[in-house]
């Protein structure tokens, strides 16, 4: 099977009015794996998420200039903004469970994207709850309102509504700060297991999270991307520069 | 000597404390007189009416027509004449009502235009109800060409409670959280797509109280139906559902209160306040069960 | 049977490229609807703005003929005499109508907001959570009653309690349409007001609490002070909620064209009659006809009056819209604290 999710970003500039919140950034993630982001507060993490999936257009008094591609295909030019938000999921710091039963939290995007057969929604469901690790918990009760789990239970299942499409790319923003320790090791193993077949861009503030699961890290700083590189070596004691150290080893952020 | 080492009276009252504490006593007493007396008037006067109609309270009256110069028989020519202007009305503000609030709280930047738009909701809100009769007589019944009709009042009236809709179904889709939105546009859903299927049925609810709230209303206006359709007298059968076209003028409830009231000398006074009763007796009617709707949505919230 | 078996296989294959062509249609639909909704959506947005342009326009339009020709802005303002159906001198001076709307709006206050602020100061700093839910329910009935029901109340209650009380001639007065204006206008007042009260910042509260102040001692030197504006929005509110009421003053002021102020004591007679402009409009739209222009372009004198009436309810409208718009400026600078 083709490898596919290979994001390539050019030159990415994004400004709120103003501000400046990413300058000039470009990057190569490679497909399959998980690609770490790490930096302090408002270094443009969450930017970098948004355009990717094009949910930056939203914001008021937003402009993005650059380019961003994926698989060689230039995610400006797609006429079809909504199909290229379903085949990247996008998980979010705080879990929301819509107020909709737990099966139809899950089957929401397929539906919304005109699936309607109860065989394939079923299949779906199962599918996205189980690589989620929810599936044993929820399965008698799929008629439950999502709204009313647990924290945790409702990351796992913004995480199997994101797989419900079968996404190429995963972004995970900052997914455990709600969350418990024992629920983020779990999602942790579902990473794992997930970065075989998809790209996963996991951005965190925890840079111990970076350091266990990513494949590639890259330290972004003030909207600029400062190294890229190996994980094992951005945490050695010679990263090759000296920003990274200081930030990897929490002399600042 | 005072006695200091029994730590009861370290925090027993001082004569400054008390004499503060009966001064708030008094004022809460006094506080509470004013907002008894608002409220007497609501039971005292209700009462009353009732009291006064009841001779005259019977299915028949509801049922039959003003007969002998209004002097005797019923109301129903008035009371099917209100329930058509009302439906009409409803049926051009609600939609255009609920979509203008959609786009206010959905769609709308926020920029001049929308200040702009906001602050044409405030004022139709504000525009005295004599206005809106002649707005609907300059507009519907001479440019319109509608002329005096049912058409023209219904017209008159959803202008009249068009305001109110919109913000009532701002304020209910404003009570939707954004992290709904956000999570369905992030899955791929269009903006429409999010309101037809999380935020409208989270938030319908609040937009019946407020149609409902607009009913009653309607149905009591007076002044928007004088002069775009409301008439007299309309010779009516007994009992008909379908005594109106809608390019008549009609007879409607409020209206007939007060003409009967004012205007018609001789009609036994029993059946001038059930005239008012059944009135009142149906815009609280209403107005209750948009109270028991909107304590019901506040008790069952999904999150 | 081999003609059954044909025909099975020509309905089946109809039956799929029918079912095809149908979720094509519903595809090309979804993209369709959902923008033409969209459409739809903004422009019933922005309809509000096309009716208060509407309103204005159309009011103006009828009246503006009145205004064109020899429009002596000091009679129409100054005078109070209005004659207009006299045969042979109409004058169209709206004096007595503005002083009939003031004095009725002036007791509608003076009876209103000393027991609106004191309910609202009680419902929103001394009452028990349930109290306060009963007291709001039944301050929300009392703004539901139709206008109407409470100009019959004033005429049918009140009328005869004000001959008894006061031994007036007639119960139809100043003190009749002021009083019952006033009950009409509690609800809104106390209801702004309780909002302006709930608004004071909790830290203002917290920090007096926190140097022992009582809960009288609160409201009158914190929160009555913080929340002046919104208790001025609120009495504004109830103010053009006065001066735009219609059935109540219709049916109980009296209607006659009198300015109840003179020398004699108490030099306000709120027991005399008045009209108010908006019940001039009421009750005379009913007779004043609509008459087209001559073809010199000139009305006939009979015309004048209909299109006084549609000036007077532009001054309405002017009054209104001015004082509906402090008012609500000053109230979402509240909402914008809260």
């Amino acid at each position: 099977m083709p490898q596919t999710g290979s994001i390539e970003i050019k030159n990415l500039t994004v400004r709120y009015g103003n501000k400046i919140a990413l300058d000039s950034v470009s990057l190569s993630i490679p497909p399959t794996g998980i690609y770490a982001i790490i930096g302090p507060a408002n270094s443009g993490k969450t930017t970098l998420l948004k355009s990717i999936n094009r949910t930056i257009e939203i914001e008021p008094g937003v402009s993005v200039k650059g380019q961003i591609f994926i698989d060689g295909q230039n995610t400006k030019r797609i006429r079809d903004v909504y199909g290229l938000r379903r085949k990247i999921g996008m998980v979010f710091p705080l879990p929301v469970g819509l107020p909709l039963s737990i099966y139809d939290n899950v089957a929401y995007a397929p539906r919304i994207a005109g699936k309607r057969a109860k065989r394939d929604l079923d299949e779906i469901v199962e599918r996205s709850l189980r690589q989620a690790a929810l599936w044993d918990e929820v399965k008698d009760r799929l008629k439950s309102l999502g709204t009313m789990l647990s924290g945790g239970q409702q990351q796992r299942l913004t995480i199997a509504r994101a797989l419900s499409h079968d996404p190429q790319i995963l972004c995970l923003d900052e997914f455990s700060i709600a969350v418990d320790p024992v629920t983020t090791m779990r999602i942790e193993d579902v990473l794992v297991e997930l970065k075989r077949k998809m790209t996963i861009i996991l951005v965190t503030n925890l840079v111990q999270q970076a350091h266990r699961l990513g494949d590639l890290t890259c330290f972004l700083n003030m909207g600029k991307v400062v190294q890229v590189g190996e994980t094992e070596k951005m945490f050695s004691d010679d990263p090759g520069n000296q920003l990274t150290y200081d930030y990897v080893h929490g002399v600042f952020g | 000597m005072k006695n200091i080492d029994n730590t009861k009276n370290l925090f027993a009252a001082t004569e400054l404390i008390n004499k503060k504490l009966r001064a708030q006593r008094i004022v809460k007493w006094i506080f509470g007189a004013m907002s008894i007396t608002i409220l007497i008037p609501l039971v005292a006067l209700t009462t009353c009416l009732i009291i006064r109609a009841w001779p005259s309270l019977t299915w028949d009256f509801i049922t039959d027509v003003p007969k002998q110069g209004m002097r005797s028989g019923g109301i129903w020519s008035a009371l099917v004449g209100t329930m058509y202007t009302v439906t009409f009305s409803l049926l051009v503000a609600v939609p255009v009502g609920v979509m203008a609030g959609i786009y206010l709280n959905e769609y709308a930047r926020d920029n001049w235009f929308t200040r702009i738009v906001n602050l044409a909701v405030v004022n139709l809100a504000g525009v005295p109800s004599i206005v809106h009769a002649l707005f609907g007589l300059g507009a519907f019944v001479v440019f319109a060409g509608l002329g005096k009709s049912i058409l023209s009042a219904s017209l008159t009236l959803a202008i009249m409670t068009l305001p109110v809709i919109i913000v009532s179904t701002k304020e209910a889709l404003f009570a939707v959280p954004v992290t709904f939105r956000m999570a369905c546009w992030n899955l791929g859903a269009s903006r429409w797509q999010t309101i037809r299927t999380i935020v409208l049925p989270n938030s319908i609810g609040g937009i019946l109280t407020g149609i409902i709230l607009q009913v009653c209303r309607a149905a009591g206006e007076t002044a928007p139906i004088m002069f775009t359709g409301a008439v007299f007298f309309k010779a009516v059968q007994r009992g008909d559902l379908f005594p109106y076209k809608p390019t008549e003028q009609f007879m409607a409830l409020s209206y007939h209160l007060h003409t009967i009231s004012t205007q018609v000398p001789g009609v036994p006074e029993s059946m001038l306040y059930a005239t008012a009763v059944v009135l009142l007796g149906f815009v609280l009617a209403f107005n209750a069960i948009a109270i028991v709707l909107r304590t019901r949505i506040r008790n069952r919230k999904k999150w | 049977m081999l003609m059954l078996g044909a025909l099975c296989g020509h309905i089946c294959s109809f039956l799929t490229r029918f079912r095809r062509t149908l979720r094509i249609v519903r595809r090309i639909l979804g993209i369709v609807s959902e923008r033409t909704i969209v459409s739809l959506i903004f422009l019933c947005g922005v309809s509000a703005v096309i009716f208060v342009f509407g309103i204005f326009f159309f009011v103006f339009r009828e009246g503006a003929p009145f205004l064109r020709h020899g429009f002596d802005a000091k009679e129409f303002f100054l005078s109070p005499d209005w004659y207009p159906t006299s045969a042979t001198n109409k004058r169209y001076g709206i004096l007595a109508q503005l002083i009939g709307t003031g004095t009725v709006t002036l007791v509608a206050m003076l009876v209103a907001v000393p027991f609106s602020l004191g309910a609202g100061i009680f419902i929103a700093e001394f009452c028990g959570k349930k109290a306060r839910e009963v007291m709001k329910i039944l301050i929300e009935l009392l703004a539901a009653i139709p206008s109407v029901v409470w100009g019959f109340i004033g005429l049918m209650v009140m009328n005869p309690l004000i001959i008894k009380l006061t031994g007036a001639p007639i119960g139809l007065n100043v003190l009749n349409a002021g009083v019952i204006v006033g009950l009409m206008s509690v609800p809104i007042i106390v209801t702004i007001a309780e909002d302006a009260i709930r608004a004071v910042p909790d830290t203002y509260i917290e920090a007096a609490e926190a140097l022992g102040a009582t809960r009288w001692q609160l409201v009158r030197k914190v929160i009555l002070p913080a929340a002046k504006s919104g208790l001025l929005a609120a009495v504004l509110l109830g103010v053009g909620r006065a001066v735009g009421e219609t059935m109540a003053v219709l049916m109980c002021t009296g209607h006659s064209i009198n300015i109840p102020f003179d020398g004699k004591a108490p030099f306000f007679h709120v027991l005399d009659s008045v009209r108010t402009l908006t019940a001039t409009i009421a009750a005379e739209m009913g007779e004043a006809p609509r008459l087209g222009a001559n073809t010199d372009g000139t009305f006939p004198p009979e015309a004048l009056h209909y299109q006084a009436l549609f000036v007077i309810g532009i001054v309405l409208f002017a009054v209104t819209f001015v004082i509906n718009v402090t008012a609500d400026l000053i109230v979402k600078g509240i909402r914008k604290r809260k």
